[in-house]
């Protein structure tokens, strides 16, 4: 009884936890990256990035383009409005600002950890961070993002796969 | 437009950047400025199902084209760097080649104002606009 009158539980709760893969498998560029999920929780999400020379703005000085932190950090932004949802819903960037803070150290993987701070009926808001391993606390860029809830008509991948998967 | 650097220049310097050259970005040169172009690739996608390009690329992509602005307007050794970038998603970007065009707002003596606008197919429809400031 007192269950029912409580809030919905978070419609990806069977897929918390590490190295749940399935949430990215669906997206053809973060395979292509090779992008790992590291962890997924309650409304936030790490993600990896393997190093690698394709993804360097220099190639002489080994420091990864800035593009590519952008794409991680919406990324692991998007998933961490995925983890906040109490229903599956598709989603997409409204926008997302970044700071380059300082150049990532080369030959190092990349980390992207995003928390969605507040949800609304239409508007999710997210912080997210890049970093390198056990560095959480030293971030080379962070970002803010916005998402719309509900943003295509038709079902999204990640609805169908996700779906497929559930036990 | 004059420029500082010519479009060899240009070429030249897009294959000093591996990851532009992973992405497959081309640059051209007219009387308006850098005319950046992205050709559409499979892996390059975010969402399968409708198809439409990762926001991440389109972020980088219009990120490249302001950086070639910039290289285009001033000749300097050094290549800016960027200090933040903000991207407004407008549509999404279907399977087509993407196009974008910057223009540099403020060129200062330490940072540079740049906005970009990128589309596919009809100009007056942007798939994404957005701004970054570059320390020089």
């Amino acid at each position: 009884m007192r269950a029912a009158m409580n809030k919905p539980d978070f419609a990806l709760r069977d897929f918390f936890g590490d190295r749940r893969q399935e949430l990215i498998a669906h997206i053809p560029h973060a395979v292509e990256l090779g992008m790992t999920m590291e962890q997924a929780g309650p409304c936030q999400a790490l993600i990896r990035i393997p190093q690698g020379e394709r993804l360097l703005g220099a190639a002489s000085r080994g420091v990864v383009f800035g593009g590519v932190i952008t794409t991680l950090l919406d990324q692991v932004g998007g998933a961490a409005v995925m983890c906040s949802l109490r229903e599956l819903t598709s989603i997409a960037t409204i926008d997302l600002r970044i700071d380059y803070m300082r150049p990532s150290t080369p030959g190092r993987d990349l980390l992207g950890h995003a928390q969605c701070y507040r949800l609304t009926r239409n508007v999710a808001f997210v912080k997210a961070r890049a970093f390198h391993d056990g560095e959480l606390d030293d971030p080379f860029a962070i970002a803010l993002s916005t998402f719309m809830l509900a943003a295509n008509p038709t079902p999204p991948g990640v609805m169908k796969a996700l779906r497929s998967q559930q036990p | 437009m004059k420029t500082a650097r010519s479009a060899s220049d240009l070429d030249l310097m897009v294959t000093r950047i591996p990851y532009a050259v992973y992405l497959g970005l081309r640059v051209d040169l007219d009387e308006e400025g850098v005319l950046a172009r992205l050709p559409f690739r499979n892996d390059l996608v975010g969402n399968a199902g409708l198809p439409a390009l990762h926001g991440g690329v389109v972020g980088a992509f219009l990120e490249l084209t302001a950086l070639f602005q910039l290289l285009a307007s001033v000749r300097d050794a050094r290549i800016p760097k960027p200090i933040n970038f903000n991207v407004n998603f407008l549509r999404s970007a279907g399977p087509l080649e993407c196009l974008a065009r910057a223009r540099v707002v403020k060129h200062g003596k330490r940072i540079a104002n740049v906005e970009v606008v990128a589309w596919q197919g009809d100009r007056a429809k942007p798939v994404a606009s957005g701004f970054g400031n570059f320390l020089l």
